[in-house]
């Protein structure tokens, strides 16, 4: 990230250690990710050690340490949606696309993510792709909303 | 947007003016635009409607409303035209056109579109369909009444009324009691009386008056989201809740408000957002609420994705901006909270209750609910409680009864039974922390105390409804890891604990378990339970307890008999093909991941067990019931 940037994302949350969180959050939303490159500066202009910049990067599951991929697809593993077969869908993508969960394809095209429940567990199972959520997820629908991902990679 | 209003005298006549200016009569297309109806493409359906009324030229006459959720998620987009409330289901946008046409001009109710019970039997109206029907809704009444992006839309139906009440009739000390005379309890899980946090943080020493009010928004039971429901949908209620307590615990003396939200819920933040910022320019936050004394203000923290978070002291923590670890409370947070000063922390629902107890009076709510709380806070659950009900259920979306409702009538009158006419097996209250009911308990009258008793918990509220079709072993091998993924990691027991109990429950659902396993997984869970510190751990071995106590012979046939009865668990089961239902179509050959299944056109099929991997695809795609687990 540009240095005026990371500025801009450090004053408006006034250079302050307690908003550590939120300042991660915003560095994440720009860059995909949180860039130990972009962490050090943060380190040094907040004044907070990169240790426990770091305890809070790995404690909460929003923040990835590693970049990640053109597309986030999400799987919704709550318990409603476990009941109604998410696991087999995490597998499914995994065989599909070659990954795994918490993990990004070798062409940088696709990360797979599963999340403890998004709250829209009427419609279980669920798998968010880019934002956009597709409900009531069969072997077959996850094929169709996953066709376009499928064509691009080739 | 109107001024910023000086005292409650204007909020009143404001309120009137809104009132008087709308004309009941007006028709009114509403769209659910919660996040269930969202996913079904609820957006481009509103978009649709713009259109049409336009297209129509309709635009003066026919307004178009976006509302909070309705509930009734398993039907989305659902579609309400008023003044005559007829309520249309599954709208597709090719229906646009004709609804505008028949129902809106010319008056007509769309027969297709709307319910229809198992019977065939079609309803017109929201309020006759059994779902709601059996329902009490008093906090979810208004989810689709109102935009919930326009301030005007709340006070129209007597919104921020009870905080004028507060203001001109009510001493800060009064309020307080009358929550504690309420008998309201935490929705949160816990089913702590609100009334006497407030006391006790009202009480509390501050050395410059300042006094933290939160609102709990961490959602994250899984299974459960009628607090995203309240924020995406009445936004305002839970504010005004939160306002009132500020006056309640904080006056005199300087309150200041949070609201911790989960950063799954993106809706739920954007509209809390929008309507903090709308009460602020009303002035009903910030300095001289109403030309009172009252200086309060809201805060929105975003969480940042760990279960742990909605534990109180983890997620003052977490305010701070350090890692939500939690610590142990010998000082209550009422004492010392956010910052080491007096905190008051309730859930999304809770507050929510707040404007209506004061609105309507204490005796409307105790009225509703079980036990008696004259004298006693915990003598009884009163209120009403908003399930989510999900999971194998015909009817799944937010379910708002009177405690005291038995599962029973949730599960069949108001849920429609379970999904195919299968056999109910369990029902999961409480989240992570909670358990599993059995069959023989659908009679229980659910409230705080009666869940706890048989060993499961309110929780927040999430209800998963099981079948025949769900292993028990499998589910608290499910939740187990959950807790082992989500623990903070602070407490041995809890982070190495709920590792071991992963191993073996993983263990038994390969089919590898042994004699004594079941003892052992017993014994490490009451191990973790004594010496955790928080609820997390204190309650992690309760999914286990609970499908032991009632379901302990799905255990025992894993182990000894290599069998999983529900089909689940891998490594016990196999994919075949009858014979006599397989029509030889050749689509699961097609579709098979690993190739193994062979077989000629209009033949039966026959799977090569050596390679199925059980992914369970050519069942999916078998539309003859062809392929069955063993």
């Amino acid at each position: 990230m540009d240095d005026a940037k990371l500025n801009v994302i450090l004053d408006r949350h006034d250079r302050d250690p307690s908003a550590l969180l939120a300042i991660l959050m915003d560095i994440q939303k720009e860059e995909n990710y949180l860039p130990r490159e972009d962490l050090g500066r943060v380190s040094e202009r907040i004044g907070v050690p990169m240790s426990r910049i770091y305890s809070l990067a790995t404690f909460f599951s929003a923040f990835s340490l590693k970049p990640r991929g053109k597309h986030i697809c999400t799987v919704c593993m709550g318990t409603a949606c476990h009941v109604r077969g998410a696991p087999k869908l995490v597998e499914q993508i995994g065989r599909d696309f070659d990954v795994k969960a918490g993990e990004t394809t070798a062409d940088m095209k696709l990360t797979l993510e599963t999340v403890n429940c998004v709250g829209a567990c009427a419609l279980g199972p669920l798998v968010i792709l880019d934002g956009e959520y597709h409900g009531n997820i069969t072997p077959t629908k996850l094929e169709r909303v996953m066709k376009n991902l499928k064509k691009e990679q080739g | 947007m109107a001024k910023r209003l000086q005292s409650t005298k204007e909020l009143l006549s404001l309120q009137e003016k809104i009132g008087a200016s709308r004309d009941p009569e007006q028709k009114v297309v509403s769209v659910c635009a919660g996040t269930g109806c969202c996913a079904y493409g609820a957006k481009k359906l509103a978009e649709a409607f713009a259109s049409s009324i336009e297209g129509h030229g309709l635009e003066g006459e026919v307004a178009l409303r976006l509302t909070g959720c309705h509930g009734f998620c398993e039907r989305g987009p659902l579609v309400v035209i008023h003044p005559e409330g007829t309520f249309y289901q599954r709208v597709q946008l090719d229906d646009v056109d004709e609804i505008i046409e028949k129902s809106v001009q010319a008056g007509e109710v769309i027969e297709r579109l709307l319910y229809a019970d198992a019977g065939g039997k079609t309803y017109e109206h929201e309020k006759d369909v059994p779902f709601y029907k059996n329902q009490q809704r008093i906090l979810l009444a208004n989810n689709g009444l109102i935009d919930p992006t326009r301030i005007e839309d709340y006070l129209a139906i007597g919104g921020y009324r009870a905080l004028a009440k507060v203001l001109d009739e009510m001493e800060p000390e009064e309020v307080c009691a009358a929550v504690k005379a309420s008998g309201l309890r935490g929705r949160g899980g816990g089913g702590f009386p609100a009334g006497v946090k407030w006391e006790s943080c009202r009480a509390a020493h501050s050395p410059d008056g300042v006094r933290y009010v939160i609102c709990n928004a961490d959602e994250g039971d899984p299974g459960a989201f009628m607090d995203r429901s309240l924020m995406e949908g009445n936004p305002h209620l839970v504010i005004e809740g939160m306002i009132i307590g500020a006056y309640a615990i904080g006056m005199p003396g300087k309150p200041k408000g949070y609201v911790y939200i989960r950063n799954e819920y993106p809706l739920a933040v954007e509209r809390l957002g929008i309507a903090l910022e709308q009460a602020r320019e009303m002035g009903l936050l910030g300095e001289k609420i109403l030309g009172s004394e009252l200086d309060f203000d809201i805060r929105i923290n975003k969480g940042g994705g760990a279960f742990v978070c909605g534990e109180s002291t983890a997620l003052m923590a977490s305010i701070e901006g350090e890692v939500g670890e939690p610590r142990a409370k010998h000082i209550h947070t009422v004492e010392s909270g956010l910052h080491d000063l007096p905190t008051n922390l309730n859930n999304v629902e809770t507050w929510a209750n707040v404007p209506l107890i004061i609105d309507r009076g204490v005796d409307w709510f105790t009225s509703i609910g079980t036990g008696d709380v004259s004298d006693n806070p915990w003598g009884g659950s009163k209120g009403t409680k908003i399930f989510a009900l999900v999971g194998k259920v015909n009817n799944t979306g937010l379910v708002e009864v009177p405690m005291g409702a038995t599962l029973r009538h949730i599960i069949y009158e108001i849920g429609g039974g379970i999904i195919g006419g299968k056999k109910f097996k369990a029902v999961q209250t409480g989240g992570p922390s909670g358990g599993c009911i059995p069959e023989e308990k659908l009679d229980l009258e659910v409230d705080f105390d009666r869940l706890t008793e048989v060993g499961s918990m309110m929780g927040s509220g999430g209800m998963i409804v099981m079948d025949e079709s769900t292993c028990m072993v499998d589910i608290a091998g499910y939740f187990l890891h959950f807790l082992a993924d989500e623990s903070c990691g602070k407490c041995v027991t809890c982070r190495e604990g709920l590792k071991q109990l992963c191993i073996i429950i993983d263990r038994i659902r390969e089919g590898k378990g042994r004699e004594g396993d079941l003892t052992l997984l017993q014994d490490l869970g009451e191990t973790i339970a004594e010496a955790s510190l928080c609820a997390l751990g204190q309650t992690a071995p309760n999914p286990l307890r609970s499908t032991l106590k009632y379901f302990r012979e799905e255990y025992e046939e894993h182990i000894r008999n290599k069998k999983c009865r529900a089909g689940v668990c891998k490594a016990l089961i196999r994919y075949s093909i009858d014979a006599e239902k397989c029509t030889g179509c050749l689509i699961c050959a097609r579709k098979c991941p690993q190739e193994c299944i062979s077989g000629e056109k209009k033949k039966p099929h026959v799977i090569d067990q050596d390679k199925c991997i059980k992914c369970g695809v050519c069942m999916d795609v078998c539309k003859y019931d062809a392929v069955c687990v063993e």
